[in-house]
């Protein structure tokens, strides 16, 4: 009885934030601004695929990297002890007590035409590149932001892996690298399918990174969803439309993952 | 009786400068089951670890068959290991859990079923193959490590306290399992264990360690009877642990009065530690005792009564089927192969008096294995 108590707040905060608004973006969607219902908007998203193309390709491309990056860096954080684990938990963690904002803006400085690599390049008589502004700034962005959601999930995995049972497997005759595909990796896959969840979804609908490194050539749908509510564009019901679809194509995806890591244990869905 | 297997040679291992084992001198029959029996952090599971490849001494030699395989890493030993903790694969239905070591061996498929499926009717787990290691009892899971460490026939099987996290009754069935286990397949099991009756059930050598030094070593019955210092025999069993004199040979000396022994070989006058067990004195009326005591506490224990009995200040254990109340006198007679007379050793005086006895009590109880305890 106590602990149901408890629980009411809770459901209280989730049915003011979290299901009405789902309930306004769903009635928003399938109405018009005389909000007569129509589908209109759903019928017409189709001269969006480029943007909801670039916005999953960047977002799997970014995703693809952190794994790459962020795997290696868990696996060797995880089998580390001390101090140097320390070290570099903190370097993980420091940039996100950063305002967001300000971290990619600092890319910016870094990347621009006149900025820091380039006069770098020049200083030693290299020729200038195009960094900003192109698809690979935006994945660079998203990379460089969402990595420590990649990292600490599979860390934690990975760490708590009990360390006799990679003993049980050397000792069945596993060599490293064995030890490393049969038990490590697929023992770790829950946190690699959490750290997925946790980077894909918040770049797929970013806006801020494509906005300011992508320089508006690179349009994806955060962008399109905030010219819809904030932009000269303003149509807030064609801005869920798209929100909404997004939202059921980001959740296909996650079943899809689920489908795979069964009895791994669950990603979470955010 | 039969061949020698594996020698560990002046093996010494220190963490800085904690020393874990301190100038180990082992041998290892083939085929035998051989208990390292000791405290937490006596140096029992480092041993193991050596021997599975999993820790190397700081200094000194592990000869495998003759040869020396102090750098040969564990997944190319020919020996298999039991954890503590199952240490099952979560990830892998039973099956795959028994196959694992025979697929990385690249054991032909129809094989590797065959193995298998003996292997789990060995533990009697057959038809088990299909469900999840987290759909068994803790026992079923530890026959199933058992089941995949022996499917691959090593030559010798290592076993860390297999048995520690099972409940009592539990732990008796395995214990007779196993033994039966090591006579079916005819490997040497080399078990770790903290518990003295487990050694004493299922060994044909135990080992008893301290301290990182190996304190005796012998057949069950050897360790139970001629215990050689202060330290094993409070170890195992109930030992009660006197001061004495050897005035002779067969002449032992204790509380000023002679009696007579079967021990021999002692230095005239030499002062000894004299083991009596619990269970080898008799209580008699007060006139017909070699020494006569008071009784201070009884506990029924079911088979026999557990009394403790005040003899001038330092108290024994008697375990007699015969009730005396507490505050009684009583008189008590022990048979010359009663005694047990050892040699002085720095154990000496500090084991075998029951003035603390319920505490010690309680601490066995509390004597319930913990996870890695040595490490």
């Amino acid at each position: 009885m106590k602990s149901k108590g408890i629980a009411i707040p809770y459901v209280v905060w989730m049915a003011v934030f979290v299901v009405a608004p789902l309930v306004v973006v769903v009635v928003y969607a399938f109405t018009n601004r005389d909000w007569s219902v129509t589908l209109d908007h759903f019928t017409t998203l189709g001269q969006y695929a480029g943007v909801f193309g670039r916005s999953f390709l960047l977002a799997f491309v970014a995703t693809i990297v952190c794994i790459l990056i962020g795997y290696p860096l868990a696996y060797f954080l995880a089998r580390e002890r001390g101090r140097l684990r320390g070290m570099a938990m903190l370097l993980i963690m420091l940039p996100m007590w950063m305002n967001f904002l300000l971290r990619t803006y600092s890319w910016v400085f870094l990347l621009e035409r006149n900025g820091f690599f380039n006069n770098l390049l020049s200083a030693i008589g290299l020729p200038k590149l195009d960094i900003i502004n192109t698809s690979g700034a935006v994945v660079l962005g998203m990379v460089y932001n969402f990595l420590p959601f990649m990292v600490l999930p599979i860390f934690s995995v990975i760490e708590k892996i009990d360390p006799r049972v990679i003993e049980a497997a050397q000792d069945l005759g596993a060599d490293s690298a064995t030890v490393f595909r049969r038990i490590t990796f697929p023992l770790s896959l829950p946190g690699v399918l959490s750290g997925i969840t946790m980077v894909f979804i918040p770049s797929v609908s970013t806006f801020v990174i494509s906005r300011l490194l992508g320089g508006g050539k690179t349009l994806l749908l955060g962008d399109l969803i905030e010219m819809q509510f904030l932009g000269s564009a303003y149509n807030p019901h064609l801005g869920s439309a798209i929100s909404l679809v997004m939202m059921v194509i980001v959740l296909i995806c996650m079943g899809v993952m689920n489908r795979f890591g069964e009895g791994e244990g669950e990603a979470v869905l955010l | 009786m039969s061949k020698e297997l594996i020698r560990l040679s002046d093996c010494v291992v220190k963490y800085d400068d904690d020393i874990i084992l301190d100038h180990l001198n082992l041998y290892i029959n083939d085929k035998e089951f051989l208990t390292l029996l000791g405290p937490s952090g006596c140096g029992k599971t480092t041993t193991l670890r050596i021997i599975g490849g999993f820790q190397k001494p700081t200094s000194g030699d592990v000869f495998f068959d003759g040869l020396r395989i102090n750098d040969v890493p564990p997944h190319k030993r020919k020996v298999n290991t039991v954890f503590q903790k199952y240490a099952l694969f979560t990830h892998m239905n039973i099956f795959e859990n028994v196959a694992f070591g025979l697929r990385i061996a690249k054991v032909p498929e129809p094989e590797i079923r065959t193995r298998v499926e003996e292997a789990l009717a060995l533990v009697n787990l057959a038809g088990y193959g299909k469900r999840s290691v987290n759909s068994l009892s803790g026992g079923q899971q530890q026959r199933v490590a058992i089941a995949r460490a022996i499917v691959n026939r090593p030559q010798v099987l290592l076993l860390d306290e297999p048995l520690g996290a099972l409940d009592l009754k539990l732990r008796k069935d395995m214990q007779i399992e196993l033994k039966r286990i090591q006579q079916q397949v005819g490997i040497t099991f080399i078990y770790v264990t903290h518990d003295q009756e487990e050694a004493l059930t299922m060994s044909d050598t135990v080992v008893v360690m301290d301290k990182g030094n190996i304190q005796q070593i012998g057949t069950p019955e050897d360790i139970y009877n001629e215990p050689k210092n202060a330290f094993v025999a409070d170890f195992i069993g109930e030992s009660n642990i006197i001061d004495g004199i050897m005035y002779e040979d067969k002449i032992v000396g204790m509380y000023g009065k002679k009696f007579p022994c079967l021990d021999s070989g002692f230095s005239p006058n030499e002062p000894v530690d004299v083991v009596i067990r619990p269970e080898d004195i008799d209580i008699v009326p007060v006139e017909q005792g070699q020494l006569t005591g008071t009784v201070t506490e009884v506990t029924f224990k079911g088979m026999h009564y557990d009394i403790i009995v005040d003899f001038r200040g330092f108290k024994w254990l008697i375990q007699t089927t015969d009730f005396s109340p507490v505050g009684s006198r009583i008189g008590v007679k022990i048979d010359p192969d009663g005694f047990h007379v050892m040699k002085k050793s720095r154990y000496s005086g500090m084991f075998g008096d029951y003035s603390s006895y319920s505490e010690e009590y309680d601490e066995l109880n509390e004597d319930t294995p913990e996870g890695s305890d040595e490490e």
